[in-house]
């Protein structure tokens, strides 16, 4: 039972911690670029929702405010990358990296400037609901976390498998002129693509914060979430997944079973292990480049 | 503008490009020298900062700039330059002259190391492998307490130098001129390096790996030297800062520190010492600034000294957002044009800095 306890509380992290492996991997898949600050969009996501509904705020229902901030989420990933990121077409990945990172410091700044630098909960109606099974007791969140990651990954891998939009994202980053000679609006193709990675960002930021506390510096949490999308094979929308429930399974067992001081090394661990033997992930999209 | 012309293969590889540059380049050390009996001693410790920022930037600037591999994590090869310095010196009692450099070959093997499963990464691969090292270091330092004290640190003896002592608060300003010296020994060495074929390696593995490799260059060997060579010198810049600091621990060299770094020399200008300078200009002088004009606003309007956390990662972020879509080579760069515009006046071009975009291509298969 304790093992089962553990197992499921593993899961409800592994699937915060591959929501936002998704989002990276979303941007990665059509624009080929990393977003280092999708942890601090997500961070962000879960602020903006907090302070539409928490009482101390504007005290809106809850559901009202979770459409709100999705959508919002979603519009500013457009122009985020209308405005910003547009400018960066053709330059290299690593100058998008470093953009993105201060990318993340700034809106750290933001996000604190507003809601403050403590640690804040989300008074959602799923938190704080114990649902038993024999001698189990799961929390609502921890159900509603992994029920809406399965379906949003699902989600996301049919769209990116039978819908044209989908299809025309991939061939805009497998080749960027090619695809433009086929007639897709690149540009836009990526706008949307950060929209939609805005919108992934959000629902992670509300299922995190309604788990648990929120504050600003809760974005390098995107830290693990590197480590799970690298685990599970950058570029690959259940690889994500997968990896962020291999890091959040293996570290509530750490923790339970390992000295303290060595438990929280684990994750990156994996990842620097995984990096060295298996590069490219475990469910692997990349060859060696051929000239 | 001045027309060098050259008469044998040795001037396209000469320290100073003509006699005017090694004129201006020796009175700006001059001045360096200097520079104790001209300003106050409170700013010789900021810029004693500033000279140790710059050589673990010059450090990070031959990785980035110059080999085109990025970190994310160079602050754990200054800790590991901090930490072994003290180290040396506390339990196996070796004067400073010894530890100095031995703890900087200590983070040059390390770097080695580290390099050795990391180099046939790129790009992104990279600067995550190298951001996961940084979190691990930071982790590592606390495990090993025995030997690092763990969450309280490591107090760092002053430098001795046969029986003198450089104290920050005793004498800076024989401190700033050691660092000073010290600064000197990385730049001429960086210089050299450039010079060498491996510098001349470096730049044809960042400039396009492929066209390297059919030069007859050993790519997976190249970016092993580049990585120790970097990290040797952060090692040093390391060193340096453990003993500037005093007491340091686990959290003087974090992940935070491994990013200012790179966006430092981001911000100061890639590909060039003076980069490096700038960029650590930028990063001292920021808080300063802000700290000043924070009172001043608060003297105006007379509502007392405001503090907003943060603040300062906030105006570096969208420092560094402004550079990197207005002027992505820094500000060297930015000067480098200025002086152009003034020395080909009026035949000034728009388009002569501009570089060639490309269009990606993806690794994919599916």
């Amino acid at each position: 039972m304790d093992i089962l306890q553990l197992i499921v509380s593993g899961l409800a992290n592994g699937c915060v911690y591959g929501l936002i492996a998704l989002g990276f991997v979303l941007i990665y898949k059509a624009t080929e670029a990393v977003n280092f600050a999708q942890g601090d969009f997500m961070m962000l996501g879960a602020f903006i929702t907090l302070g539409f509904t928490n009482a101390d705020y504007m005290d809106l229902p809850f559901w009202l405010s979770v459409c709100l901030a999705i959508s919002i989420m979603g519009v500013l990933g457009y122009l985020l990358d209308l405005i910003v990121l547009r400018r960066m077409f053709g330059q290299s990945q690593v100058a998008v990296v470093i953009l993105t990172i201060a990318l993340g410091f700034v809106i750290r700044f933001i996000a604190g400037a507003i809601w403050g630098h403590e640690p804040q909960s989300l008074e959602s109606p799923i938190a704080s609901i114990e649902l038993r099974f024999g001698g189990l007791v799961l929390g609502m969140d921890e159900v509603w976390v992994i029920i809406v990651t399965v379906l949003l990954t699902g989600l996301l891998y049919l769209f990116f498998a039978r819908t044209k939009l989908g299809v025309a994202m991939q061939a805009s980053s497998q080749n960027q002129l090619a695809a433009y000679y086929m007639g897709i609006p690149v540009k836009r193709v990526h706008s949307m693509i950060w929209g939609l990675s805005g919108i992934v960002a959000a629902i992670a930021g509300i299922l995190f914060a309604s788990k648990g506390t929120i504050d600003p510096t809760a974005g390098l949490l995107g830290i693990k979430a590197f480590a799970a999308a690298v685990i599970g094979g950058f570029g690959s929308l259940p690889g994500a997944l997968l990896g962020g429930i291999i890091v959040g399974l293996v570290e509530p067992f750490a923790a339970r079973y390992m000295p303290a001081g060595y438990s929280q090394i684990f994750p990156y661990l994996i990842l620097v292990v995984m990096l060295i033997v298996r590069p490219h992930g475990i469910l692997s999209q990349i060859q060696t480049k051929k000239v | 503008m001045r027309i060098v012309f050259k008469t044998s293969y040795d001037a396209d590889i000469r320290l100073f490009k003509h006699n005017a540059q090694a004129f201006w380049y020796l009175l700006l050390f001059a001045i360096a020298i200097l520079l104790p009996f001209i300003v106050s001693e409170f700013l010789i410790g900021e810029a004693t900062l500033v000279l140790i920022w710059a050589i673990c930037g010059m450090g990070l600037m031959i990785l980035v700039g110059q080999t085109g591999q990025a970190s994310l994590g160079h602050a754990a090869f200054m800790a590991v330059g901090a930490y072994s310095n003290v180290i040396y010196q506390e339990n196996f009692s070796l004067p400073f002259v010894i530890s100095f450099p031995l703890s900087g070959l200590t983070a040059g093997v390390a770097g080695a190391l580290v390099a050795l499963p990391t180099t046939r990464l790129h790009g992104i691969y990279l600067a995550i492998a190298t951001l996961a090292i940084s979190v691990l270091t930071e982790d590592l330092i606390v495990i090993l307490e025995p030997i690092t004290g763990g969450i309280t640190g490591l107090f760092a003896p002053d430098v001795q130098i046969f029986g003198f002592t450089f104290n920050r608060y005793g004498n800076p300003v024989e401190l700033y001129w050691l660092v000073l010296g010290i600064t000197f020994i990385v730049v001429y060495a960086y210089r050299n390096i450039l010079r060498s074929p491996i510098g001349r390696a470096f730049a044809a593995v960042r400039d396009s790996e492929v066209s390297a490799k059919a030069m007859g260059v050993n790519v997976a060997r190249t970016k092993m030297v580049a990585f120790a060579v970097s990290c040797t010198i952060t090692g040093l810049g390391g060193a340096l800062m453990g003993h500037f600091a005093t007491v340091f621990t686990h959290e003087t060299f974090n992940l935070i520190i491994s990013i200012t770094l790179l966006l430092m020399i981001v911000v100061g200008g890639l590909g060039s010492i003076h980069g490096a300078f700038f960029g650590a200009i930028v990063v001292v002088l920021l808080p300063l600034l802000i700290s000043v004009s924070r009172d001043a606003i608060g003297a105006y309007t007379g509502s007392g000294s405001i503090t907003i956390p943060g603040l300062e990662s906030g105006i570096f972020g969208a420092l560094l957002i402004g550079f990197i879509l207005f002027e992505p080579m820094g500000i060297y760069g930015r000067w480098l044009k200025i002086r152009t515009y003034f020395e080909l006046f009026p035949f000034y071009r728009k388009d002569m800095f501009r570089r060639q975009k490309s269009y990606l291509k993806t690794e994919r298969t599916q």
